[in-house]
Parts: structure tokens; sequence; C-alpha cells
């Protein structure tokens, strides 16, 4: 028995998922194998090598694999998956483009987003958008699932080293190609390993709007979020959004402005440590989950704020 | 060019659910119900497909009970050209799903199937990844933007950290994110019209695939409640106890 982790990384070094992943593997108490595939990742090769509590990483290094489309590198953990009885990825979308594909041509019927590892084949994870959390069990004789990274700790990294094995890459699918991307590029923390975060909603009323929340994360070291409203609304870029379609989070931190609360965005930050809502609408939902609430106009608030840090 | 869109029953997204007394599931009883958000996304991007002049036929299907007939019929009333519903009684994951679309992709033979990226019941997000995997084709999820041109979908896919673009060779599967458009209200007259259009029912067992539960469900409960907080009567006492209180600035 033991566990298969597919690394996500950027062909540069490992993503912090990894770990998140990784942690939520070793708690089966099973060895624990990182799959690495990319191109001329040798690096991200070396630095899973030192992630505390696995035995061996497996390296798929190829041209093909260079962005991690789908097919090609499902096309390659195929075979190496059915020396495992466990495989797990990170829930983000990383994992769960590749998770499904992998599972059905394992003919696995996989497990997404879990939370808790109750056993070796017994899992929590959330459904309605956090609503209920769901006992599963499977006597599948292969599982595969993607793990809620804010939901385990990170393990270390960099402290010992294990072997890595090379092996050949597949023969290229060639049946996608990749175009193009267009990553945010930010000087603040990464929403998902972020401590502290603030964000907008749609009562931030434009995407200008949005510079009196980056001079309070700027002063924080926070990273800036958005609901889907404000999204959909065109105040920022998707990459912004926290809820049960974009990005979940859990820091120490989270502060909610002129967002209402709908389910489906406190889907994504209510296992936050501490939550601030800061809005006009003194029913607005986001007050039930909040620590401290504060009624007031965003516009007025917000200025204040920042001149008191 | 033949497009198919799976799409799903699912509980109304403004519906709060709550376990059963006994733990056992969902509370579904006399609860609104609805065709999945996401799905009705991809019933909207197959119809803009259709006005462009790029799809020839729009089939929604849907796997499930009579009741998802409903469904089926909203996708029509939205423009879809006819409707299928592979018939089951119980509950089918998404594995199985997935199995009984690809025997109706044998049958029908799409070039393009679009459906939705998760159901937010049970917020899986597996079944077009699963699809795409058991017919052999190309898979583009999280679809923000859908071109078709030659024989090639090129898509624009919402990543973590922004935004990724591809082209997948057709036949695909597209599975559609929030963005990728903004589904219209069905007019009157198209919902009297799709109340004619051909809607043919399969029997499940008659498509010769597994689709049994491979999972099972022991236990649902609420998540844990947070702890009533309190309200700030200003910026300043919000700091204070930030810092203070919470030490958390």
């Amino acid at each position: 028995m033991k566990v298969l982790v597919i690394a996500e990384h950027d062909n540069l070094s490992i993503k912090a998922s990894t770990l998140n992943t990784v942690a939520a593997a070793t708690s089966l108490g099973l060895p624990v194998d990182v799959m690495v595939l990319g191109s001329s990742c040798m690096n991200v090769a070396n630095e899973a090598a030192t992630i505390s509590g696995i035995s061996e990483v497996i390296l798929v290094d190829d041209e093909s694999m260079k962005n991690a489309l789908a097919e090609e590198v499902v096309n390659n953990i195929f075979e190496v998956a059915k020396g495992y009885n466990h495989i797990f990825l990170p829930a983000t979308t990383f994992g769960k483009n590749v998770m499904p594909r992998l599972s059905a041509l394992l003919d696995v019927q996989p497990l997404s987003d879990i939370i808790e590892v109750i056993d070796s084949n017994t899992f929590k994870r959330p459904i309605y958008a956090g609503s209920c959390i769901a006992t599963v069990k499977t006597e599948q004789p292969t599982i595969v699932a993607t793990v809620r990274t804010t939901a385990f700790d990170p393990v270390k990294i960099g402290v010992s080293t294990v072997p890595i094995t090379t092996i050949d890459s597949k023969n290229a699918m060639g049946i996608s190609n990749f175009v193009s991307e267009e990553l945010a590029k930010s000087d603040r923390p990464e929403l998902t390993a972020a401590d502290i975060i603030i964000s907008g909603g749609r009562g931030m009323q434009s995407g200008d709007n949005f510079s009196l929340l980056e001079g309070i994360a700027d002063k924080l070291g926070a990273a800036v979020g958005a609901s889907r409203a404000a999204v959909d609304s065109g105040f920022v870029p998707n990459d912004y959004q926290v809820g049960q379609t974009g990005k979940i989070v859990a820091p120490n931190l989270y502060i909610a402005v002129g967002i209402s609360g709908a389910i489906q965005h406190l889907a994504g930050m209510k296992d936050s440590k501490v939550i601030v809502a800061i809005n006009k609408d003194e029913d607005a939902p986001i007050f039930q989950v909040a620590d401290y609430g504060l009624v007031a106009d965003l516009f007025t608030a917000l200025p204040e704020f920042e001149a008191l840090l | 060019m033949k497009v198919l869109v799976p799409i799903k029953r699912v509980v109304d997204y403004n519906v709060k659910v709550r376990p059963l007394n006994d733990e056992s599931g969902v509370d579904l009883s006399n609860v609104k119900m609805s065709i999945n958000p996401f799905c009705e996304i991809a019933v909207e991007e197959a119809v803009r497909l259709k006005e462009a002049g790029i799809a020839s036929e729009i089939i929604a299907v849907t796997i499930g009970t009579q009741a998802s007939q409903e469904q089926l019929r909203t996708a029509l009333a939205l423009g879809a050209d006819r409707a299928v519903l592979i018939e089951v009684t119980e509950n089918v994951e998404p594995l199985g799903i997935a199995k009984l679309l690809s025997k109706l992709c044998d049958q029908e033979k799409p070039e393009l199937i679009i459906l939705g990226k998760q159901a937010i019941d049970g917020d899986n997000n597996q079944t077009g990844q699963m699809l795409a995997a058991l017919l052999g084709c190309s898979q583009a999820t999280f679809a923000s933007e859908l071109k078709i041109n030659d024989g090639v979908a090129t898509v624009t896919r919402e990543i973590d950290g922004g935004l990724q673009t591809i082209t997948v060779n057709l036949p695909a599967v597209v599975t559609t994110d929030l963005r990728l458009n903004e589904p219209r209200y069905a007019s009157l007259p198209n919902i009297m019209k799709a109340k004619k259009k051909e809607l043919s029912v399969i029997d499940a067992s008659s498509l010769g695939v597994d689709y049994a539960s491979r999972l099972t469900t022991i236990k649902v409960e609420l998540p844990p409640s947070r702890a009533a907080g309190v309200k700030v009567e200003s910026v300043a006492e919000l700091v204070n106890k930030l810092k203070n209180e919470a030490k958390v600035i």
C-alpha cells in the first residue's frame, strides 16, 4: 500500500499546494511518493526530493509536459498510477483538470476536495457550497482524490533528500496545444498563501475603487480578493475570486468589504481564523459569520482604516 | 456541427440545504429544483454557436428520473433542438454519468460537447474531464471564451493564476466557467415551442454500462458553526480589537 502525490509546479519551483497535498497523503500512514511532470524541471524534482515524509520522487521531464495539458499529463501518470492505492492531487485548477481524466481511465470514481482523512478509505468533503459536510467511504482498490489545500497544514520542505527516479515520457498525444497565458503579476502574496486577505464586493462600485483596498493591503502585507459579483461586474480579473467556484482561502484574517455574504462567497472563506465585515447594510448575511462587524460606508471607513495602520 | 449539451437537475442555487435529521443525506423534500447554473451557460453557448452558423444541431441530454424532463424542457426553450433523457431511478455518480454519456456519444457522434464545469449540489467538477477520457478526446475545462475554427476550438480557461488559452482538436469536451456568457431568459413563445420539440427517453440499463455507485455516504452533517461575533462602533475600535484582542495585525 502506498500513496502517489502529483506535484503542482511552474517548472521552476514546487507550489505550496503540493505541500498541503502531501500532508493529507502522509496522514494515511503509508509511504508517499511524489511525481513531478514538467519540462526542464530538474530544479523542481530536486526541491520535491526534500519534502518531509516522502520516500521517492518520480520525474517525467519532457517538452510535452511543459504546460501541464491534461491529455499529456494523464497519459504519463496512468501507468505509474497502477502501482498505487491512493493518488492525491491538490484541489486547484491544475488538480481539478487532471484528476477526473486520470480516474476515468483507471475506472475509479474519485473524491473531490477532501477536507479530512478519517481512515484509508473514508474521507470528509463539503457539498452544496459547504452547506453540508459528507462523510464518504469507498471500497475501490484505488482511491483518487483532490485535497482542499486549506484543510491541511503544509509539510516542511528542505529537511533531507530522497532519491529521484527518472522515467521516460510517453509519445505526445498532440490533440491539444498551449497558446498563451496571462498570469496576474503582483508584488502582494498569492491569495491561497496569504496570511491576511482584504476582499471587495459589489459595494466597491468600480475597479478604480479597489485602490482603497490595495493601500490597506500594502500596509498589512495582505492579498486582495473579490466576490463573484465584483469579478462579474468587471472590477477585477477572475483570479481575484474567492468562493465556491473561485479560490478557497483560510487566512488568519479575512476582511470583507462591501460584500453581502452570499453562501457561494462564504463557501470560499468561512474557515478563515478571524473574519471582519465592513458593510453599510446592517442586515447583510456576512455579519453572521464575522467576528468583528462594522456597519459603515466603506468610502469613509477604508481611508480611516488605512490611516490608523 | 452537432453539439451535445449534458445538463443536470439540481437544487436551486438560492436554496440553503440542510442535512436530514438522521444525517443520512440532504433534506430535499419540497425544495425548488432548477437547471444547474453552469449547465445553463453551456446551453447558452451552444445556442450562440448555432446562431453564428457554426453549430447545426443542439442536443440536450440528462441522466435522471422522469422529473428531469422539466430541465430538458428548459434547455429546449433556451434553444436546444431536441432532448434525450437517459432514465435512471437511482443517483448516478460522475463516473457512471460519463460512461452513459460516452455511449450516447457513440450513437450521436457530436463534434463538440459543452457542459458545466461542476454541479452545485455535489460540487464534484468531474464529469466533463471523465467523458473526455472515455472518448479519448481533448478537454478544455473552465472556459471563459470559446471560438471554433476549422475543426479546432480555441478556448480561454480560467486558471488559478489568471487566464490560459489553448487549442483543442475536435471532437472535444468543453466545460463552462461563470464568465463564458450570460444566459438569456426563455421567452414565452419559446417555452410554448419547447413543449412540441422532440424529447426521447432511453432506459439507462439498455446502454450496457456499469453505472453502479462506488461511494457510500455514511453521514451528512452541518459544518462547524462560527461563534457569533460582535459589532464594533468605529474604525478605531475595529483596529484596536484586531491589534489587541484578536492579535492578527
